[in-house]
């Protein structure tokens, strides 16, 4: 990394072009999965040279992570050779890929939570001194690779205090210690902060400078602008493009080859025409799960027909803020009123039917009941309302003719309402939840993280959506960390921190680092 | 691949005849960030789409296998003992009519574990409701036996009921306000009522003192349910109830909270549905059910008397009746008249062939480990252990 100054944010400096003359790592041709009738991989060919980073870009059902799943032996190819080193034998398991210098850190952490640095670094290879674990060695081990690689970690910290950024370079540093060539990162930034992915990327460049090749997976293109080397693009199995010189791409360069057509990246919207106060929040105070202050002395207006972006690092009481609101976390101070109603106190039911649309931040979790169908996750908050049910009888005709009006408009792709949620792509789940939150034309929209894990043309997709909303008149609170979807969204910017607003920009003069200085807590200059 | 979409498997090639996995993929292949993998086809895709049949057919047939070891091992035929067992309770007269009484009631505390099992409760405490049932009919047969039959009958099931809610309540409370587990809660109730109930009739309150042995006052005669024929009255009423609890659970609102919170209580807490009701609506239905089974166990059967044992192992018999219908209301109705028949055909094993009759009991434990242990249905599909799978795997799923 070249430019290392205070706002390194999706660096898009230029990098060292792609030596031809690098030894040859990994060799991958004619790679084809299929797992029934579907189609994973389909005959997919990609090299990476030594001391690269290469990106896996591809919408979500793509094929990426089988690919790499296939590369660290979790998965047997069906047809093609996956050679490294030169040595096109058969990978059979992880323990054969880990042997032949590959590395895996998957999206969901291998860590074991109550036990330190040193413990989980030694789990699976410990080794004995004198009749007991060689703590001391562990120790130093992580020491060790700590300063080679530049990722201090605190080899005794127990990972459950550790942040999720530390967590993951923990994980990095554990598939370092066996002697990696090859270092392959699944979504390693989905789980991440800003000033955390921006972090990663540095440690990722520093490994490629020393050697090891990286292969990453990501559907954020800006990641692959300010990271890698070269980049291949997969749609529906296959590898539909390469780029081998990043430097003269652009973000809907690679969009477009992603999702086969032009995507609009920044939103087309018309000045907004604001209204009425419809979400009013007076020194709104919350606790998080530990009882400690989350949200502290919070203050907000949100009017009719804007879309007001809360930007801010997470962990600044966002979340207990949106809970909040929607009457799923009480409150222990302050007011949330809602076109003039006092709403501070009312549940989850009642603010969704005083008009508050909530499309929460872990849809996984909160959002849909994945063992359920589409139709009945499209009412799972009215499934007792008029025409959904009459009395105490379902109407499981009225739903099934929402859920087939809602997949049309919101171009759920599904083969049936009947399926179950639990089988729809990131991306489609997430459009459930918004239809169903959206389809009550509520007063109020409040939209957490609405693009998370999603791929772009599902972003495309909602963002589109809520702009409808805003200009169907809907106040819209939008709290997201991507700054590039609060800028590109936003009417009115509202910066958190600390569980309080410290700043407040107009949407069209916010300047990105401005904000990101504000999102650090840096407000001395005002 | 025209849509990445499409549900696999919908134009297949016919599948080949050899259902035998060519893959030997170690880890079971999730398709990546598409879900479930698409569902085997040939017998092996018949078999995992019917697991909810296939299993506890596997579960019944495994248990029999090692029962007749052991019948083997005694020096009896096996055959032989399995055919009188299933003769006497279902073609005698008397035993046909066993096998219908003691059918009622495990319908009855099969669904009081299936019900929670669809919010993710495990009420282990389906005998102590029953006994606090049973018990509650006899303290209103014998405190109001001046009333007309049939107005004593209905004032007993209502007592009975409530009673048995309310003894399930208490878990329930417990578990809602202070976090108490429901399984620890129910069994100590068990043991309380057991305690609570042997006081009362040894002596106690209800202890009718004429009798030589401990026992409540026997229920006039004009409340007594004698059975109609073979047929036993609560029969009937067991199974209208095993239906509506079906109704309920798939067709009503009621049915779509219990079971939003048993599979995914975040999103119920974000859809406004309270855990903390639907807990307490759950156990009180439960337990009413249960208690319902404890009053026709004193009303319908002969002594008509609550005493020691009335109970039997009723309530624990429900688990495995749940649980052998994974969980789904209609499908306690077989289980239920299976067990019947086991536990009312047992005594023929003894008198007629001198097998001990314990060897009912070790059928049923040996059924209820093989349909509790998933584990077995994902060595049957170990290679197609698909997201289904897991999902029909689990308790009352």
């Amino acid at each position: 990394m070249t430019d290392n100054g205070e706002q390194t944010a999706y660096t898009e400096g230029p990098k060292a072009p792609a030596g031809g003359d690098r030894e040859t790592l990994l060799e991958i041709t004619g790679l084809s999965k299929s797992f029934g009738t579907v189609h994973a991989n389909r005959d997919i060919s990609l090299r990476v040279d030594r001391g690269e980073i290469v990106a896996l870009l591809g919408e979500n059902g793509a094929g990426k992570s089988t690919l790499v799943k296939q590369i660290f032996g979790l998965i047997t190819p069906d047809a093609g050779t996956i050679s490294i080193k030169g040595d096109a034998t058969k990978i059979k398991d992880p323990k054969d890929a880990i042997r032949r210098g590959i590395g895996m850190v998957h999206q969901h952490f291998q860590l074991v939570p109550v036990m330190t640095v040193a413990e989980n670094m030694m789990l699976g290879h410990e080794t004995v001194k004198g009749g007991v674990l060689d703590l001391d060695g562990a120790r130093q081990m992580v020491r060790e690779l700590s300063t080679k690689h530049k990722l201090s970690v605190d080899p005794d910290a127990e990972i459950e205090d550790l942040p999720v950024g530390t967590q993951q370079r923990v994980e990095i540093l554990k598939a370092l210690s066996r002697k990696v060539d090859l270092l392959i990162l699944d979504e390693p930034t989905a789980v991440l902060t800003p000033q955390e992915t921006d972090e990663l990327l540095g440690v990722m460049k520093e490994l490629a400078a020393g050697g090891t090749s990286i292969v990453f997976i990501t559907h954020k293109l800006r990641e692959v602008l300010a990271a890698a080397d070269r980049c291949y693009v997969l749609r529906q199995g296959q590898v539909v493009g390469g780029v081998d010189d990043l430097t003269s791409t652009t973000t809907s360069d690679l969009a477009s080859m992603m999702v086969g057509r032009d995507v609009v990246l920044r939103v087309d919207k018309a000045e907004a025409t604001p209204g009425d106060t419809v979400l009013s929040i007076k020194g709104l105070q919350v606790r998080d799960d530990r009882g400690l202050p989350a949200v502290d002395g919070f203050d907000l207006d949100v009017r009719a027909g804007e879309i007001v972006g809360l930007a801010g690092v997470e962990g600044n009481g966002q979340r207990e803020l949106v809970e909040s609101i929607a009457g799923m976390r009480p409150s222990i101070g302050g007011t949330v009123s809602l076109a003039g109603e006092d709403i501070t106190r009312s549940n989850a039911r009642d603010t969704n039917n005083a008009g508050v649309g909530h499309v929460p931040e872990d849809r996984e979790k909160h959002g849909i009941v994945g063992g359920y169908s589409i139709a009945d996750n499209l009412v799972l908050n009215r499934y007792d309302e008029e025409p959904f049910a009459h009395g105490f009888r379902r109407d499981f005709g009225a739903v099934r003719e929402h859920a087939v009006e809602l997949r049309e408009e919101f171009d759920i792709r599904s083969p049936d309402v009947e399926a179950p949620a639990g089988s729809l792509s990131g991306g489609n789940k997430q459009k459930v939840v918004v239809a169903r939150e959206m389809s009550a034309k509520p007063q109020l929209l409040m939209a957490a993280q609405p693009t998370r894990g999603v791929d772009v043309g599902s972003i495309e997709f909602i963002h589109r959506r809520i702009v409808e909303a805003r200009d169907a008149g809907a106040a819209v609170l939008l709290v997201s960390a991507e700054l590039d979807e609060i800028l590109s969204l936003s009417d009115r910017i509202a910066v958190i921190h600390g569980g309080k607003v410290v700043a407040e920009v107009a949407g069209k003069d916010a300047d990105r680092t401005e904000i990101g200085r504000l999102m650090a807590g840096d407000s001395d200059h005002h | 691949m025209a849509d990445p979409d499409r549900p696999p498997g919908k134009d297949a090639p016919a599948p080949a005849a050899d259902p035998a996995p060519v893959d030997t993929t170690k880890a079971a292949p999730v398709v990546a960030e598409r879900g479930a993998a698409p569902p085997p086809t040939g017998v092996l895709g018949f078999l995992v789409r019917h697991q909810a049949i296939v299993v506890p057919i596997i579960a019944v047939v495994l248990a029999f296998v090692i029962g007749a070891i052991l019948i083997r091992a005694q020096g009896f035929n096996p055959t032989y003992a399995y055919q009188r067992l299933f003769t006497r309770s279902f073609l005698t007269h008397d035993g046909l009519l066993a096998t219908m009484q003691k059918t009622t009631p495990l319908i009855l505390v099969g669904l009081a574990v299936a019900i929670p099992l669809k919010v993710g409760l495990f009420n282990i405490g389906g005998q102590g409701q029953l006994m606090a049932g049973g018990i509650g009919a006899a303290w209103v047969a014998y405190a109001l036996r001046d009333l007309p039959g049939p107005l004593l009958v209905i004032v007993a099931i209502v007592v009975g009921v409530l009673l048995g809610a309310m003894w399930a309540s208490i878990a329930a409370l417990l578990k809602t306000t202070r976090g108490v587990h429901e399984v620890i809660s129910t069994i100590m109730l068990n043991s309380i009522a057991v305690g609570l109930i042997d006081w009362l009739i040894n002596g106690g309150p209800l202890a009718d003192k004429g009798q030589p042995f401990p026992t409540s006052h026997s229920v006039p005669e004009g409340a007594r349910l004698t059975p109609l024929g073979i047929l036993p009255w609560g029969l009937p009423v067991a199974l209208i109830l095993a239906v509506l609890v079906a109704w309920m659970l798939k067709r009503t609102t009621l049915g779509f909270e219990l079971q939003t919170v048993g599979r995914n209580k975040f999103a119920a807490g974000y859809a406004g549905i309270s855990t903390t009701k639907s807990t307490l609506i759950a156990m009180a239905i439960s337990g009413g059910l249960a208690g319902l089974a404890g009053v026709f166990e004193l009303l319908q059967i002969d002594p008509y008397r609550y005493q020691n044992g009335i109970a039997g192992s009723l309530g624990f018999d429900g688990i495995t009746i749940a649980l052998l219908a994974r969980g789904n209301p209609l499908g306690t109705i077989p289980a239920a008249i299976l067990v019947g028949a086991m536990r009312a055909g047992a005594p023929s094993l003894q008198f007629e062939l001198g097998i001990r009759p314990e060897i009912v009991d070790v059928l049923l434990a040996i059924t209820l480990l093989m349909v509790s242990l998933p584990v077995i249905a994902k060595w049957i599909f170990r290679r197609h252990a698909t997201k289904q799978t897991q999902l029909a795997g689990s308790w009352g799923a």
